[in-house]
């Protein structure tokens, strides 16, 4: 019994709420790949341990399992803070956000990145309940920046928007190459 | 003398010039408004600058790194709220300073210790560097293995309290650097049939989501916080002379940022957190510590900015990355097939000394620009957090997409990034991942190449510098797990003292 304790008392560490939803998700996630190891790596013939391709994964997934197992048992040990669904709630609401960016990732090649990025940075400022006028402005401000320091300065390689081939011939080849 | 002048010749490009006080500037801009940092900023960055020479590249990504501290302590002296995570610790006495009626002087010492650690960590780089041409071409396969190995310890040791959570991401980052087909066999590993992963994960994406993608999420969901207002009178210039007062301080400091900063996975943290126990134990006053001792400001900011330098060492002369933003760094270089390591000490050290002029270079322009826009810079921090996160995630786009304009890399960084933010919230540590990826790909390459030469296991260490870094390993092993057994016990005699303690009140 002391035996036990003492081994509790070695592994209790601080924990957030929602820290044992984590170990949990982790260790499973890493079990997971333990079971898939031997179906999405190769162990070549004639060929020594150190050169095999699944030798790496291998020590990367079964170092996966065991410290993930350690982390849990860890969090089980440790003192719980109330609010773990609270905190997941907090998680997944982030997940809002990266909706309206993979809109925006989609809408680039599309509309152009100029008319994309002022219509996401708008949108952000008003959805975060910044929407003051100088906030707008800064938005527009801070779109038209980075379009132009990126696109048209650095050159950066983002594709421009199928919706200029539709515009007159002047300002189409200076929205293809600078917007 | 060919190779000073070959330097210079380098360094005086208008594009690195330009490079130079845009990172430099554009680092202390970014170190002062707390939630972005150098890592979300060389996140951003790091693939317009694969258009660049790697000297321009790099120079911009130098002076963002080695500038975010010195802005950090701005809002951690004058608001309690640290710039970067680093500017922790300067709260603890930058703070009081301002409430006693000394923000000027907190902030001039501030300025003038990490221009210090700045200065005294480049010099010992330059004291170093014929030490390292010396040493550099003596690492073979088997040494530059094992030094990666031990810099996975390393940064699984040395998070205190978390070391099984380091440990699993550190595993997790050796697994993403394995995903998809293997150069030496052409088998795939780990693509469950998906063409998206056949090229395998890259490190940009990764890091993108983790440090940029992550904080814009966290400032967007998290509620707004206004910094407080402030504002800082008096002349700045006096923490220059000021300094000399506490030049010990400043020279232990530094010191220990070099000596940590060169270790791999070591880094700030620790250095700090000598620096003030040993300036708190040798002051003649250790109970104004936390209180406003100018000695534990200066101790804290001297450390910390000390490192950058530091970190480029092993970075250099092994290609191996101590902590996450010289392992962005070495991707720049690998895109311009520049491969840091012995070799680059050997056939382009007019290129090393360049990089040691510009960060000298970069520590003048700071300190300039620093002492003549304190208030500018009082005005920028007051954004609103939540209209950072639409800036940080914005830019977090160009940083993903222009790398080779994949939707699939954008949703994969996002996800990162709701990873990262999870990680962030429950103080778990990112770096592991990190390194684990770069040092991951490290290790299998070297350790495929060192094999192929041993005969029996003894024959890896037969090597002096092999036989110490083996050495080393096991050392910092034993001491971890004889630090945490004492750790315990004091823990038990405490709990013990305390139970006895409530037990004889109780009975009173």
């Amino acid at each position: 019994m002391a035996r036990i304790k003492t081994l509790q008392e070695l592994f209790r560490r601080y924990r957030r709420p929602g820290d044992i939803v984590f170990a949990v998700l982790f260790l499973a996630f890493a079990l997971f790949l333990l079971t898939q190891l031997t179906g999405e790596t190769v162990w070549a013939k004639r060929t020594k341990w150190f050169a095999q391709p699944r030798f790496w994964p291998a020590v990367a997934v079964i170092g996966m399992v065991v410290f993930a197992g350690l982390h849990f048992i860890g969090s089980l040990c440790s003192e719980r803070i109330p609010g773990r669904w609270r905190e997941v709630g907090f998680w997944l609401t982030s997940l809002e956000y990266v909706f309206y960016f993979l809109i925006y990732v989609v809408l680039v090649p599309q509309i152009g990145y100029l008319p994309a990025t002022l219509a996401f940075t708008i949108f952000l400022t008003i959805r975060v309940g910044e929407a003051t006028k100088v906030n707008l402005a800064a938005a527009v401000g801070f779109s038209i920046a980075v379009v132009v320091i990126f696109r048209a300065f650095l050159q950066v390689k983002i594709p421009a928007g199928h919706i200029y081939e539709v515009l007159p011939d002047g300002i189409r080849a200076f929205a293809l190459t600078y917007l | 003398m060919d190779i000073l002048l070959s330097s210079l010749a380098m360094l005086a490009q208008w594009q690195v010039l330009l490079a130079l006080l845009i990172g430099s500037i554009g680092g202390v801009i970014i170190g002062a408004i707390p939630g972005v940092g150098a890592a979300v900023a060389i996140a951003i960055l790091l693939p317009a600058t694969f258009a660049f020479e790697p000297i321009v590249g790099l120079t911009l990504l130098l002076g963002v790194y080695g500038s975010s501290m010195y802005g950090g302590a701005i809002p951690a002296v004058l608001i309690n709220t640290p710039g970067t995570a680093v500017n922790a610790l300067t709260t603890y006495d930058g703070y009081p300073m301002t409430k006693k009626g000394q923000g000027h002087r907190a902030l001039s010492l501030a300025y003038s210790a990490s221009f210090f650690g700045g200065i005294f960590s480049i010099l010992c780089l330059i004291v170093l560097s014929p030490l390292l041409a010396m040493i550099a071409p003596h690492f073979g396969s088997r040494e530059i293995f094992l030094a990666a190995l031990m810099g996975i310890i390393l940064v699984v040791v040395a998070h205190r309290g978390q070391v099984f959570a380091a440990g699993m991401l550190a595993c997790f980052g050796i697994l993403l650097s394995t995903i998809g087909l293997e150069p030496a066999k052409y088998t795939k590993r780990f693509t469950f049939d998906q063409s998206w992963l056949t090229s395998g994960v890259d490190l940009i994406v990764v890091v993108l989501g983790l440090f940029a993608i992550s904080q814009a999420l966290l400032l967007l969901v998290d509620k707004e916080h206004h910094p407080g207002e402030a504002k800082v009178e008096g002349n700045l210039f006096a923490g220059l002379k000021e300094l000399l007062a506490f030049k010990r301080v400043a020279f232990v400091s530094s010191s220990f940022g070099v000596l940590m900063g060169m270790i791999p996975g070591v880094g700030e943290f620790t250095a700090q957190f000598l620096s003030y126990t040993y300036a708190q134990k040798t002051s003649k006053t250790p109970d104004l510590f936390g209180k406003g001792a100018p000695e534990g400001l200066i101790a804290s900011e001297a450390a910390n900015n000390a490192v950058p330098g530091a970190a480029m060492i092993p970075l250099l002369a092994l290609g191996i990355p101590g902590e996450a933003l010289t392992a962005m760094m070495l991707s720049v270089f690998y895109v311009h097939n520049v491969v840091p390591g012995p070799q680059l000490f050997q056939g382009q050290l007019d290129f090393v000394i360049a990089l040691y002029l510009a960060l000298i270079l970069l520590n003048l322009i700071v300190l300039a620009f620093l002492l003549s826009s304190t208030g500018l810079l009082l005005k920028i921090i007051q954004i609103p957090t939540r209209f950072l996160g639409m800036m940080i995630l914005t830019l977090s786009f160009v940083g993903v997409f222009s790398l080779r304009n994949s939707v699939t890399d954008c949703a994969l960084a996002a996800g990162f990034g709701v990873f990262g933010l999870v990680l962030k919230r429950l103080n778990l540590p990112i770096v592991p991942i990190i390194l684990g990826m770069v040092l991951g790909g490290i290790m299998e390459v070297k350790l495929r190449t060192a094999m192929a030469r041993v005969k029996s296991p003894l024959d890896f260490i037969d090597r002096p510098i092999a036989a110490f870094l083996f050495v080393m390993i096991l050392l910092i092993l034993v001491l971890h797990v004889r630090t945490v057994i004492r750790e315990q016990k004091a823990r038990r005699v405490r709990e013990l003292t305390e139970a006895a303690s409530d037990t004889s009140t109780q009975q009173g």
